[in-house]
């Protein structure tokens, strides 16, 4: 007898347990696998890039891949500043306003735009939203001038980083909305039904019963989107007027490039050691994208530890 | 009850999904692949099989003719073609990736020392294929033509005439109302072709101080990306000047630029020209027509803002087949046909009569 | 919670009522028709256009229902609708761009479906006769469901480790930040490593589908672990332990319980990583190619694609370009639509296996 609960409580002895257990395993370490080949590909053929960017662009490697990064952090920071609230807005909508009848296509619709494929957002991006933007520019060159990122002298076509960082934000909107709506669908009815007796309005409850246990998921889905944004290509390259040069004016149409379309932009022409210098770039973009998902993680983990019953 | 309803419906969803799926993997082949080239009364090769040839992007439609005007003779052939760029056609060539490449550069020395090797020690053919007249394209209210000199044009894209009524624009342009719009330049944000001659038009004819380059040299300005991307860009802005191949340039207005004493306007015919009137690249073996184009040329009729893309091929491949489809597909990419099809889609400037019959020489000889 | 009651100001000293003043349930209508009179009324006085005259509304809108459901019911409630009208105007502003997208889809792209746009191949296509985009269709479909038969059960295996059995090994810490590591896999390296990975096998200048869909399954493995990673821990302890109470082993547990539980989150999140990868143009492009014809073969030879199909026929119209202009918009529609149809199949298939819960 003793010896039957002792197994249980092991809980890995029966064959189906072991067989189901390795299975899990050897999908993990599928991953493992993937990613040393990939660090191995990105390393071998990016060192020689870093080694050799002198001679490729009379510059150090960290002087060529700085104002890339610049860039890349900027259009993705633009487009998470503005992403987010309305992402999390749209989520509560779906989640806990609008009525279950109009949520639940309002949901689908958001979910399919997750969809729209990143050239079409590019495309859309110069012929619709570049054009609508100018005159916001324009006000902002002429009234407010001595705020740096509006310095102008603004752009005729819209094709800036503020451009790109607006249409990166549509993008991730739907990633972001949907992941959070799912996790805030999630909470305990039970918590939320608890807040409401107590009297709280409906806010209140949101506030303090839906935001806590949700709080791990919005970073994680945050980060999605952010990493996302960080690596978007082609969108980027058809909408940014690029230069390669490190500014904080964001509406002039010279502005700085991302690590991605930069190689989009390059790679087709590129031969030899130019090639190695791109995936170095990427090299740097996989380092910061990864940099931004372990801290999130952190602070996830941090606040679900604080939260921990 | 319930659960023989929810077993059903657990057979019943994947079964749609699985019979949904097949329906559409059916396997039949597109409506317009079986039994095509029937109707084109063209007599039939008998050729069968596949190539494949990679590069320059700006090609990719001429390539879209040539392959249909083809595909009406030898129905049993496929031809694709990769638009990688140019070098990574002619490296995929060098590596024997693809059968040909097409290119907006001739190769360079140490380039074709590989190709050689590549095929087995006989010189590979370089053959002019696609001549595309590159427009100064600009968008400014009101006015519709302007004639530019190769200074002002480089002064322009510098960032030193910043102004349309700037004195220079206006010099060559008597009776033409210029507004005092700024000047917004768009160039090329991704490596390409077209600016590589470009800016060596600009640095021969128009004393521009920076290298030619496939990557626009300065920095600042609107840079935008392919053709597309810079006929929108110059379309979407007031006070806009770029440079696109002419057939994209769509209902933009393109400058007309001065060649010795006249103003010439991108026309299929003056970009031609300019085939004739370059040298030949010196230390070449037969098998290359690569040519220097000669931007500083004076004769009257010629526009000498071209981009010339080559195909870049081997005398003999080891299959006898392969060898067999690239020379039949060669031969109809520079044979009259094929450049009137190209002319006709692509809007390129179709090969004078000499050069056409050089270069079908050429080709005739793959094996 | 606690803490709200506690800051609730006291009841004052006379009989406190057990209910105070209320809004009307028309509250809102009435609010909203007076703050649309306002945008319009104003919009016209001061000259501003369509946009302007909206803003106005929406922010009278929000003012004035915080206002009267402060005086009315006390700050709590002026909050809550403060609160309320500003996340449903985040959200109408986030729809306004959202719905120009798909406007100009729309409206774009429909007039270039018809018959031959889904049955023909551009096989020797050229300028405004008809062809079509089967052939990218196919190669869409069968490099995506190649990604999907790979990154799906490596994804939702390794998730369930994760979650599962290793909460605290050392293994599954690593594989978590492993995870992290992949979601920064910029989609043109993918590319690249796949194209490096089978000329390896193939030597250069290989072109195949599978290239592909291994490149996009680097992709989407990731956006599948984190989705069922969270979509798992979301699943309460107490069914768990109820199922290992009635002796059920831990691995029927997970397939019998846990998992038919978090389905419908984890098809989401499935759902969510195919739609990340069906667009990628940039991979696809360097190891699947470019053809003009169809393609069934995944091990063999070019494949086209319709991102790639859009991104050329976009880049490199020819001429006219309007046709190619016209089939790219066309395209896109199209592959909007194939997510849009796996997402309703996402949500069927979710809501036949879930679980009947007493939600």
């Amino acid at each position: 007898m003793s010896t039957t609960i002792d197994e249980t409580r092991a809980g890995g002895r029966r064959p189906g347990d072991a067989i189901f257990k390795g299975t899990a395993i050897a999908a993990a370490l599928v991953i493992l696998l993937a990613l040393a080949g990939v660090a191995v590909f990105l390393l071998y053929e990016g060192i020689p890039g870093i080694l050799g960017a002198r001679e490729e662009t009379d510059a150090s490697f960290v002087s060529y891949v700085w104002p890339l990064v610049y860039g890349t952090l900027v259009a993705a920071l633009i487009a998470l500043v503005i992403a987010t609230p309305f992402a999390v807005g749209m989520a509560l909508v779906i989640s806990h306003y609008a009525p279950k009848r109009i949520a639940k296509p309002l949901g689908y619709v958001v979910d399919l735009l997750a969809a729209v494929p990143s050239v079409v957002y590019g495309v859309w991006g110069i012929t619709v939203l570049g054009p609508q933007l100018v005159p916001l520019y324009r006000w902002l060159a002429d009234t407010v001038p001595w705020i740096p990122f509006f310095a102008g002298p603004a752009s005729t076509t819209g094709r800036t980083i503020f451009t790109a960082g607006v249409v990166l934000a549509i993008m991730i909107l739907p990633i972001i909305t949907a992941i959070c709506r799912e996790i805030f669908a999630q909470t305990p009815t039970l918590h939320q039904e608890a807040a409401l007796a107590l009297g709280a309005t409906r806010w209140e409850m949101i506030r303090m019963a839906v935001f806590p246990y949700a709080r791990s998921g919005m970073i994680s889905a945050t980060m999605l989107g952010l990493g996302r944004a960080l690596g978007e290509t082609m969108a980027v390259a058809l909408v940014l007027s690029a230069s390669g040069v490190i500014t904080l004016n964001f509406i002039s149409s010279t502005n700085p490039s991302t690590i991605a379309a930069n190689i989009a932009l390059r790679f087709p022409e590129a031969t030899g050691l130019a090639v190695n210098l791109l995936i170095a770039s990427g090299l740097v973009l996989f380092a910061i994208t990864f940099a931004v998902n372990f801290a999130a993680r952190y602070i996830a983990g941090s606040s679900a530890r604080r939260m921990s019953r | 009850m319930r659960i023989t309803s929810q077993r059903s419906k657990r057979v019943v969803v994947p079964g749609i999904a699985a019979v949904a799926l097949t329906a559409v993997l059916a396997g039949c082949g597109a409506g317009n692949e079986e039994g095509s080239g029937g109707g084109g009364g063209a007599e039939e090769t008998g050729l069968s099989g596949t190539i494949a040839g990679a590069g320059a992007s700006s090609q990719e439609a001429a390539q879209g003719a040539w392959q249909s005007g083809f595909l009406d003779a030898n129905p049993d052939v496929t031809v694709n073609y990769d638009p990688i760029g140019s070098s990574g056609g002619r490296e995929q060539f060098i590596d024997g990736g693809v059968a040909f490449a097409g290119s907006d550069a001739y190769m360079d020395d140490e380039e074709l020392a590989a190709a050689t090797e590549r095929c087995g020690g006989t010189d590979p053919i370089e053959v002019p294929a696609y001549v595309s007249p590159i427009a100064v394209i600009f968008n400014l209210e009101g006015v519709d033509e302007l004639q530019l000199d190769p200074e002002t044009i480089t002064g322009i894209f510098e960032g030193d005439i910043t102004t349309w009524d700037d004195p220079a624009i206006a010099a060559t342009n008597d009776g033409v109302e210029l507004p005092s719009t700024d000047i917004t330049p768009v160039h090329r944000g991704d490596d390409s072709g077209t600016t590589e001659n470009f800016t060596e038009y600009l640095a021969a004819a128009g004393g521009w101080s920076e290298e030619p380059s496939d990557v626009w040299p300065i920095q600042g300005g609107e840079a935008a990306t392919g053709t597309s991307g810079v006929v929108e860009a110059v379309g979407g802005g007031d006070g806009t000047i770029g440079y696109a191949d002419a057939s994209q340039a769509g209902d933009l207005s393109a400058a007309s630029v001065q060649v010795g004493d006249e103003f010439v306007a991108p026309s299929p015919e003056a970009a031609a020209e300019i085939i004739n009137a370059s040298p030949r690249v010196e230390g070449r073996e037969a098998n290359s027509m690569a040519v220097d184009i000669d931007r500083e040329t004076e004769e009257a009729g010629v526009y000498p803002v071209v981009l010339a893309s080559y195909m870049i091929a081997c005398e003999t491949y080891e299959d006898a087949d392969e060898a067999e489809l690239v020379k039949a597909y060669l031969s109809y990419v520079v044979s009259p046909d094929g450049q009137q099809a190209a002319a006709e889609t692509a809007g390129s400037a179709p090969l004078s009569d000499d050069v056409s019959s050089e270069a079908t020489e050429i080709v005739d000889k793959i094996s | 919670m606690s803490q709200t009651l506690e800051k609730k100001p006291a009841p004052s000293r006379d009989a406190m009522p057990l209910s105070g003043p209320r809004m009307p349930g028309s509250a809102p209508y009435l609010v909203a028709a007076a703050a649309l009179a306002v945008g319009v009324g104003l919009g016209m006085i001061l000259g501003g256009g369509l946009i302007a005259m909206a803003i106005l509304a929406g922010l009278t809108f929000i003012v004035g229902i915080t206002v009267w459901a402060w005086a009315l019911e006390g700050r709590r409630s002026g909050v809550d609708r403060l609160v309320m009208s500003v996340v449903w105007a985040a959200f109408a502003v986030a729809l306004v761009p959202l719905a120009s997208l798909v406007w100009t889809v729309l409206s774009n792209g429909i007039p270039a479906l018809s018959a031959e746009f889904f049955t023909y191949s551009m096989r020797g296509v050229i300028g405004d006769e008809p062809g079509g985009i089967y052939h990218a269709l196919i190669g869409t479909l069968l490099i995506t469901l190649g990604a999907t038969v790979i990154s799906v059960p490596v994804g939702i295996m390794t998730a369930i480790y994760i979650v599962e059995y290793g909460r605290t090994a050392r293994l599954a810490k690593a594989i978590t930040f492993l995870v992290d590591v992949m979601t920064g896999i910029p989609s043109i390296v993918a590319g690249l490593f796949a194209y490096a990975l089978f000329v390896l096998i193939f030597g250069p200048g290989v072109r195949l589908g599978f290239g592909g869909s291994v490149a996009l399954s680097l992709l989407m493995i990731p956006v599948v672990v984190r989705a069922t990673e969270e979509m798992l821990k979301l699943v309460p302890d107490e069914l768990r332990e109820a199922s290992y109470a009635l002796g059920v082993p831990k691995w029927r547990t997970i397939v019998k319980v846990v998992l038919p539980t978090s389905l419908s989150g984890i098809l989401t999140g499935v759902t969510l990583a195919i739609a990340r990868v069906i667009g990628e143009t940039a991979p696809l492009l360097i190891i699947a190619g470019s053809t003009d014809s169809v393609n069934f073969n995944l091990f063999a030879d070019r494949m086209q694609t319709l991102p790639v199909f859009i991104y050329y026929a976009y880049t490199q119209p020819g001429v006219p370009p309007d046709p190619s202009i016209e089939r790219a918009w066309g395209a896109a529609l199209v592959l909007i639509a194939i997510v849009m149809l796996l997402n309703l199949l996402a949500r069927v298939v979710g809501k036949v296996f879930a679980p009947k819960t007493g939600r």
